[in-house]
């Protein structure tokens, strides 16, 4: 680094033009992932909070699976029996419009993502304030989200089309959603009225259906043999989330956005560091002349790339930390340190990717074009 | 033009004791139709302390010359010993490394690099070759000190004269203790009476170092501070 740093030092309007560059789409980096974890929490954080391990659903549905898939008692009950399987419980899952008709907020109209679970599941909400599922209760447990919007435990809510009249028994003081629309649990048959938009009582039918299946498996359980007995199919948790709606297309937009902003910052830093190069030419043939190996050019010219890399997205990094949590609350927003982590890995791998093809031409500089202009 | 050596010290067993020694050297640039002989069947001794320019018109082979002796081009045929290793026979690497130990070179308008200070300009050829420690800091300022830089030891070289650069790129040559010194046209960016005294500093440090020194130039006014004078004439040294 002895010219390394000295160059950095001599040419720093150069350098901290460049810095720039990169500082900024270190902070467009931040930003969005800090949107891609927000949409993601927003989209799916309900099926991550579930304590399972896969979800059967209606092998017919094949996408939209939790809006399409419909699953019959002796689905669950041949899942539960099955070796490898230590949980097998019906799940529901709706999504419903509701207004408030007693409380505060008297007339709020409120989106629901409704989760029905049987209310003594381990699937079923802990409650942070007020009480947890009853079954039959037609008792909803309302996410943070429901509360913002100034619903609080004791108000009655009415679902539209079956007028269900939905009491808000509980609360968890998390932001847990579905779709972007906050979660409310509630017990089967509740969810079944809410599902099928029928008041008054269900027929004998509905109240032996599911979504799906929430599993949680052994290692090494035998899925192909029951989903083939019960014509069913067992997707993993994760699978599950690109069943969420929106959520693979937010994903993959928000992916290639990255992937465009990671290709260009490694296009610039290469065109930076190609025209760098060339400028240096004369004094890379001195070096060679005065016996520097090429590794040794090399080296230094690299420990420059990574020096102003890593300064650039430290700087560009704290940045868009201090502008992200001031977004968080206001947009579907949230830091997450390891997503932030692997944003700025790759704007220094690629970055230093782009670099390495713009220095490798040190290598072919010849030395010989240090003496004279004579020759 | 050509003053024949009187010096005891060009000895013929100049390969053994240090110095610099071209047997036979012929350089041909190009192939087929294009071919030209740069360099034809040069020999030349140097011994160590010894000041020998050479000079001739532009296009006569000087650079070559010193491209071959500095082990920056091999020859089409032909030896070169510096002290007391065959050059020629190195692989490129091993070049590089008898480049970096013990030769110095002078070029043209001094080349320095531009992010450097004076002091820093001589200390880089020992920082390549691993060798930077207090010695060769002491080394570095008692080198400025000899070429009359002492004031200048921390300016860059945008901020200074030509006569001050080239003694920077004079200083630094000498660095590494250097067996051989190459000098490349020195005086091409100097007026007249900054080149007498740039030609003078050389002879003396060459005879102060025991440095075998190599100067080509196309200007005849300065040859007389050299021991020795060779002409060039289409590659053939006379």
């Amino acid at each position: 680094m002895f010219l390394a740093l000295r160059d950095l030092r001599f040419a720093r309007g150069r350098f901290a033009l460049m810095g720039a560059v990169v500082a900024l789409i270190a902070v467009l980096g931040v930003l969005l992932s800090g949107l891609a974890s927000g949409l993601a929490d927003a989209g799916i954080s309900g099926l991550r909070a579930l304590p399972m391990t896969h979800m059967a659903f209606d092998r017919k549905a094949t996408s939209e699976q939790f809006s399409r898939s419909t699953v019959e008692q002796e689905d669950w009950q041949a899942w539960s029996e099955a070796p490898g399987v230590e949980r097998a419980e019906p799940f529901g899952n709706t999504l419903a419009n509701a207004q408030v008709t007693q409380g505060a907020k008297k007339g709020e109209q409120v989106n629901l993502a409704v989760f029905g679970m049987a209310a003594d599941s381990p699937m079923a909400p802990v409650s942070t304030k007020g009480e947890g599922l009853k079954e039959s209760g037609a008792g909803i447990v309302i996410t943070q989200e429901i509360a913002d919007l100034g619903v609080e435990v004791g108000d009655v809510l009415t679902a539209d089309k079956s007028m269900v009249r939905l009491e808000v028994v509980g609360m968890v003081d998390e932001t847990v959603s579905y779709g972007h629309i906050g979660v409310a649990y509630t017990d089967l048959d509740t969810w079944r009225h809410l599902h099928y938009g029928l008041p008054g009582d269900l027929p004998e039918a509905a109240r032996r259906q599911a979504t799906a299946v929430a599993l949680t498996l052994e290692e090494g359980a035998d899925v192909a043999a029951v989903a083939k007995a019960t014509a069913t199919r067992a997707d993993t948790k994760e699978t599950t989330f690109d069943a969420s709606p929106g959520y693979t297309a937010e994903s993959s937009t928000m992916a290639l956005i990255k992937g465009f902003l990671y290709a260009i910052s490694a296009l610039v830093v290469g065109a930076f560091f190609t025209v760098w190069t060339v400028q240096r030419k004369a004094e890379i043939a001195l070096l060679k002349a005065l016996g520097a190996p090429t590794g040794y050019i090399l080296r230094d010219a690299l420990a420059q790339v990574v020096a102003v890399l890593v300064g650039a997205t430290a700087v560009g990094t704290a940045v868009g930390l201090a502008l992200g949590s001031a977004m968080i609350g206001k947009a579907p927003f949230s830091l997450s340190a390891p997503a932030i982590a692997t944003s700025a890995g790759l704007l220094i791998g690629l970055g230093t990717v782009g670099a390495i093809v713009a220095v490798r031409r040190i290598t072919a500089v010849d030395p010989l074009t240090a003496l004279g202009a004579t020759r | 033009m050509t003053t024949p050596s009187t010096d005891p010290r060009a000895a013929s067993d100049v390969t053994d004791s240090g110095g610099l020694r071209l047997l036979g050297i012929t350089l041909t640039l190009g192939d087929g139709d294009t071919a030209v002989t740069a360099l034809d069947d040069v020999d030349l001794t140097v011994a160590p302390g010894e000041f020998v320019a050479v000079v001739g018109p532009s296009g006569s082979g000087k650079s070559s010359l010193l491209a071959v002796a500095g082990g920056l081009q091999q020859p089409t045929s032909g030896r070169v010993h510096i002290a007391g290793t065959e050059l020629t026979a190195l692989s490129d690497k091993e070049r590089t490394a008898a480049r970096r130990r013990h030769i110095g070179f002078v070029f043209q308008q001094s080349n320095l690099l531009a992010s450097l200070t004076v002091r820093e300009q001589l200390l880089l050829p020992l920082h390549i070759d691993g060798r930077l420690d207090a010695a060769a800091r002491t080394r570095a300022d008692e080198l400025i000190d000899a070429v009359g830089l002492s004031h200048r030891s921390g300016s860059r070289p945008h901020q200074l004269s030509g006569g001050e650069r080239q003694r920077a790129g004079l200083a630094r040559a000498l660095m590494t203790s250097p067996a051989v010194l190459l000098v490349d046209e020195p005086t091409s960016a100097l007026d007249r009476v900054r080149a007498a005294e740039a030609v003078q500093l050389i002879a003396e440090q060459t005879h102060e170092h025991g440095t075998a020194t190599v100067m080509v130039t196309h200007d005849t006014a300065i040859m007389d501070a050299a021991d020795r004078v060779h002409e060039m004439v289409d590659g053939r040294l006379s």
